[in-house]
């Protein structure tokens, strides 16, 4: 850009004290240097989630693998969702770039109009973000299991079978014996996982909460596949079931009665992606990169009240939208990086 | 009271209506690329991912993306940010100590995350 970038300064002059020898004001130097120590926290977080991942020796979770759902959709999408979070981003960052622009064209209209759609953009991703993480935390209807030989698997499958109702053997202390309980009772499938983890299953018998046993009615499971990802005595990394041996051995898992045969969704100690530390770095990387967003979002509304008010228009350059701009970008730029390494990679 | 000791380095950016125009277009230039490389690496994870391509045609895919990625970041940081623009002792200023710490802390973690994996397997744990 034209001006002080370019002009030449003798060294007395820039070295002197009257001038900033980049020809940029305090402020905005300021948060480049905040961004490059803010960079360095992403770079430490990214690389030590590398060093965790290398230093792996089972097998680390795929990412087309484990991100293949849309909200409102069944199906496999692989990567889309996030690849939207990505283009959503993106989009907030180019109007946010063209906020700037306007702002130094002193079109106060311009930055305005552009500054609320950064903020919606921003808002947009923030919710796709939590869809995510409750996407994650709750998993898939089947879970990842353990095998009999200490081999674990994950599930794919063409549909999981509906679980109609559960008819009561033995009454507990709220369910009599005969009762059939439905979809309209309970959620039967959270019952039903929560079952399974615990080792409340046996038998095709289900132990609920209220102590009562029943029996479980549901349609087969479609086109069951296990794909091994932890070695067992017989099963290696890699290996596939199929067919009716694979529906055999998922029946046997969930009907085993012991807990922690299968596993469903993330918490901070186990998760049915992969290793613990996995869900531990997705929740810290992703939600320390959701703050930033936040955090972004309310500078961002901050400054439109500025603008609206006119502050900036009086002081005689918008400055301060850039300033946050700069921000803006770079919580745009740590996405990039944490899609490649987390979801591509 | 005006103080002619401060200069107003943001004045500079300013310009006119026809030059906006030109910038406008750049900007929309650099969306359509960032845009473009995103759907590229977003069809080759879902097609030829990690689940699908083994040894050196993934490994050569993984380097693939980190240059993208590095592609993006690099038309984020300097388009976007208008760190192209500024002077070059700035640019260099707040690129060059990062990428040579980054470049150190990324060989000598993974480095030493291998020696731990093996350590691990020859002495259990």
């Amino acid at each position: 850009m034209a001006g002080h970038a370019s002009k030449q300064i003798d060294s007395a002059t820039l070295w002197g004290g009257k001038i900033s020898p980049f020809s940029t004001s305090y402020g905005k130097l300021m948060m480049w240097f905040f961004l490059v120590s803010d960079a360095l926290t992403f770079g430490g977080l990214l690389v030590a989630y590398g060093f965790t991942r290398h230093d792996f020796l089972g097998a680390w979770p795929i990412g087309e693998e484990t991100f293949h759902s849309m909200p409102f959709l069944s199906g496999n999408y692989p990567l889309m969702y996030v690849a939207l979070m990505t283009f959503i981003l993106i989009v907030s960052s180019v109007t946010m770039v063209l906020a700037v622009e306007a702002g130094h064209r002193m079109d106060r209209k311009g930055v305005t109009k552009w500054m609320i759609a950064t903020i919606i953009g921003g808002f947009f991703f923030l919710g796709s973000q939590a869809w995510e993480w409750s996407h994650f935390i709750h998993g898939s209807k089947f879970g990842k299991i353990e095998l009999a030989d200490g081999s674990k698997a994950i599930v794919h499958a063409k549909s999981f079978g509906e679980i109609k109702n559960f008819t009561v053997v033995t009454a507990g202390h709220h369910h009599k014996k005969g009762d059939v309980i439905t979809e309209k009772d309970m959620d039967l499938l959270h019952e039903y996982q929560h079952a399974a983890a615990a080792g409340h299953i046996h038998n095709d018998e289900i132990t609920l909460h209220d102590g009562s046993i029943a029996s479980i009615s549901q349609m087969a499971h479609e086109d069951i596949e296990l794909i091994i990802k932890e070695d067992g005595a017989k099963n290696k990394i890699g290996d596939k079931i199929e067919g009716a041996e694979a529906a055999k051995i998922y029946s046997e898992v969930i009907n085993s009665g012991e807990a922690n045969r299968v596993i469903y969704g993330a918490n901070l100690e186990r998760n049915e992606y992969g290793p613990s530390q996995y869900g531990q770095f997705f929740f810290f990387i992703t939600g320390f990169h959701g703050f930033h967003v936040f955090s972004g979002v309310l500078i961002n509304i901050i400054i439109l009240l500025g603008v609206m008010r006119g502050l900036y228009h009086k002081r005689g350059h918008y400055e301060m939208v850039e300033k946050t701009g700069l921000y803006w970008h770079f919580v745009d730029l740590v996405w990039v990086f944490v899609f490649t390494f987390f979801y591509l990679v | 009271m005006e103080r002619d000791d401060i200069i107003e380095y943001s004045l500079d950016a300013h310009h006119s209506e026809e030059q906006g125009k030109v910038i406008r277009k750049k900007i929309f230039k650099v969306t359509a690329i960032l845009t473009a490389i995103t759907i590229l690496e977003v069809v080759v994870g879902a097609y030829w991912g990690r689940a699908t391509s083994h040894g050196w045609t993934w490994e050569s895919i993984k380097l693939g993306y980190i240059i993208l990625t590095l592609i993006k970041a690099g038309y984020i940081v300097l388009s976007f940010m208008h760190l192209g623009d500024e002077k070059k002792s700035l640019k260099y200023m707040i690129l060059v100590p990062y990428f040579i710490f980054m470049a150190y802390l990324i060989f000598i973690l993974l480095t030493e995350a291998l020696a731990v994996g093996s350590a691990w397997e020859t002495y259990g744990g």
